[in-house]
């Protein structure tokens, strides 16, 4: 008997400690990510990496502002693309969406966020790149193709955990459907919606296939909305695989940046939902 | 019944103790279920309900859980057809007006409701108040219509200084009495309550007892409950539900002291089951 207790108590210690150090080892990831990045790009992080163009092979310096603005600007095209196609088709399945066509949507909408991105990238290419050009545009498009389900699903979610009383009360009232929605469901819902909004659009930022198709890359300013577009995580890629030890430099830069950004919209998320739950009870 | 004529007895629109349950009589009926049938899926909630709610009385309907009250008063303002896959039978009359044929935002205008759980708005107290008349296009002065609202539903002088702050910040029942004035507040010739105080003390029970006395002069109130003692106390009216059929419906001193039918009086006495 006690030597069974005794391999109970060593069996129960080791799976603690087995789950301990798994727990460990996942938290550790992100902070091993961050600080081999910052080990790498800190010192490339300087004033010109902000506002130079990329210098040409050979020299050195030069920074990748034209990638940030690139960069901002294809997930903006993307943003204002996707975000309200999203929203209302979030707003459709929670509120409207009937038992087979909602399940439809939903399933879909799944399958869509499943969709490995470079295929998305070679989806865009076919259909907008080949007819036009590599622009920041066809990138824009690439990405709200993956931002719509993910902003559909998560407005649902939230917008479905608000109580069916509220509607109720709203609508005793005499408040149309329409005008219960816009006024009550989704203000209560607000902040879940824009912490999923504001997620989705963290998630696209760091995407790199889908551009590699779509708006390429440019080591100048590009000729606008229409034209290749460099952007920060496609300058990650083709400057990590240069032979140039500058351009390896940049390109720790550049994933510091992209990774940042990404952290920073990601506490921001959290900090919203977290205020908003705190302020509702 | 006529603005000028005195209520002198409580139970004037009332039916006589026929023993047919709820079969109207006379025609003043605010209110009026003819033939009710009530269909969740192929269950069917409510039986062949003959209803008829006088004006300015409370009418109380009483009854073992899921015996079909609450679907009942659902269906009087139509707010059962938020439920997906419902259907109903027969004619809830309004003013002798088929409620179907009247725009629902206009009937819910016509007919408020208050429910089990007080439901306040994630918005300001004021907010709340605010919001039917918001939604209903309302031209005025907001302030003075909440500020009446609320002194209707005797929430004012606890509210008056905090009307920017959240309705959650009130008790439970502040928060009832706030959402019995957001009701109030456009004005509704008919009140329905479905079980307003099961959540609450019996001093904000009390007041809101007390806040139902004065509110029928101005208009017909329906209300919901699992207490009996509250429908005795109350109610001008009472009708029996058991099983989705309406048992009986008298005056409430005849449904408590001398019922006609046998289900009603185990019921009341606690022998039930």
């Amino acid at each position: 008997m006690t030597l069974r207790n005794r391999w109970r108590k060593t069996l129960s210690y080791c799976m603690l400690s087995l789950t301990g150090v798994c727990a460990v080892v996942a938290v550790s990831l992100l902070f091993l990510i961050l600080g081999i990045l910052v080990y790498n790009g800190w010192r490339s992080l300087d004033w010109n990496f902000f506002t130079k163009l990329p210098k040409p092979p050979g020299e050195n310096g030069g920074g990748m502002v034209n990638a940030i603005v690139g960069s901002l600007e294809i997930v903006l095209l993307a943003t204002m693309m996707g975000l309200p196609v999203g929203f209302m088709a979030g707003v459709y399945l929670s509120e409207f969406g009937g038992k087979t066509f909602g399940f439809l949507v939903r399933y879909m909408a799944d399958l869509l966020n499943g969709v490995p991105s470079i295929v998305i990238g070679i989806f865009v290419w076919t259909v907008v790149v080949t007819r036009f050009h590599f622009s920041a545009i066809a990138g824009g498009v690439a990405l709200a193709l993956i931002l719509i389900p993910i902003t559909a699903r998560s407005t649902e979610q939230f917008m479905s955990s608000v109580p069916q009383t509220l509607r109720e009360g709203a609508l005793a009232l005499g408040a149309s459907k329409w005008k219960t929605i816009a006024t009550v469901v989704v203000p209560a819902a607000y902040r879940g919606i824009a912490t999923g909004m504001i997620l989705g659009v963290a998630r696209i930022s760091g995407e790199t296939a889908p551009l590699l198709f779509t708006s390429l890359n440019n080591q100048f300013w590009g000729g606008g909305l229409t034209d290749q577009t460099a952007s920060l995580p496609v300058m990650v890629y083709s400057h990590a695989l240069s032979p140039y030890d500058d351009w390896h430099r940049q390109a720790w830069a550049a994933g510091l940046v992209l990774l940042l950004g990404v952290l920073l919209a990601n506490v921001a998320a959290r900090l919203i939902l977290s205020r908003g739950i705190a302020l509702q009870k | 019944m006529s603005p000028n004529e005195p209520m002198i007895m409580s139970t004037a629109n009332l039916p006589s103790a026929s023993p047919a349950a709820g079969k109207p009589v006379g025609h003043q009926g605010k209110l009026r279920a003819v033939n009710l049938n009530f269909f969740y899926g192929a269950y069917q909630a409510l039986h062949d309900i003959t209803l008829d709610v006088p004006a300015n009385k409370i009418t109380a309907l009483i009854g073992p859980s899921g015996c079909g009250k609450s679907t009942f008063l659902r269906t009087l303002n139509r707010i059962s057809e938020t439920i997906r896959n419902t259907r109903v039978e027969g004619q809830v009359l309004l003013d002798g007006e088929d409620v179907m044929q009247v725009d629902v935002t206009l009937l819910r205008r016509r007919v408020g409701m208050v429910f089990q759980k007080s439901n306040p708005f994630p918005k300001s107290i004021f907010d709340n108040v605010a919001y039917g008349l918001k939604v209903n296009g309302f031209r005025g002065s907001l302030k003075d219509a909440v500020e009446h609202s609320l002194k209707r539903a005797a929430l004012w002088e606890e509210v008056k200084d905090k009307l920017q702050k959240s309705a959650y910040a009130l008790s439970g029942g502040q928060q009832q009495r706030l959402c019995i004035a957001r009701a109030l507040a456009v004005d509704p010739e008919v009140l329905l309550l479905d079980e307003p105080c099961s959540a609450l003390d019996p001093i904000a029970t009390a007041k809101i007892e007390d806040l139902l006395f004065t509110l029928k002069d101005q208009c017909t109130i329906v209300i919901v409950t699992h207490n009996m003692q509250q429908a005795a106390r109350v109610a001008d009216g009472t009708g029996f539900f058991l099983l989705g059929k309406l048992i009986e419906y008298n005056t409430t001193e005849i449904i408590f002291k001398n019922p006609a039918r046998q289900e009603t009086e185990d019921y009341i006495t606690g022998r039930f089951g």
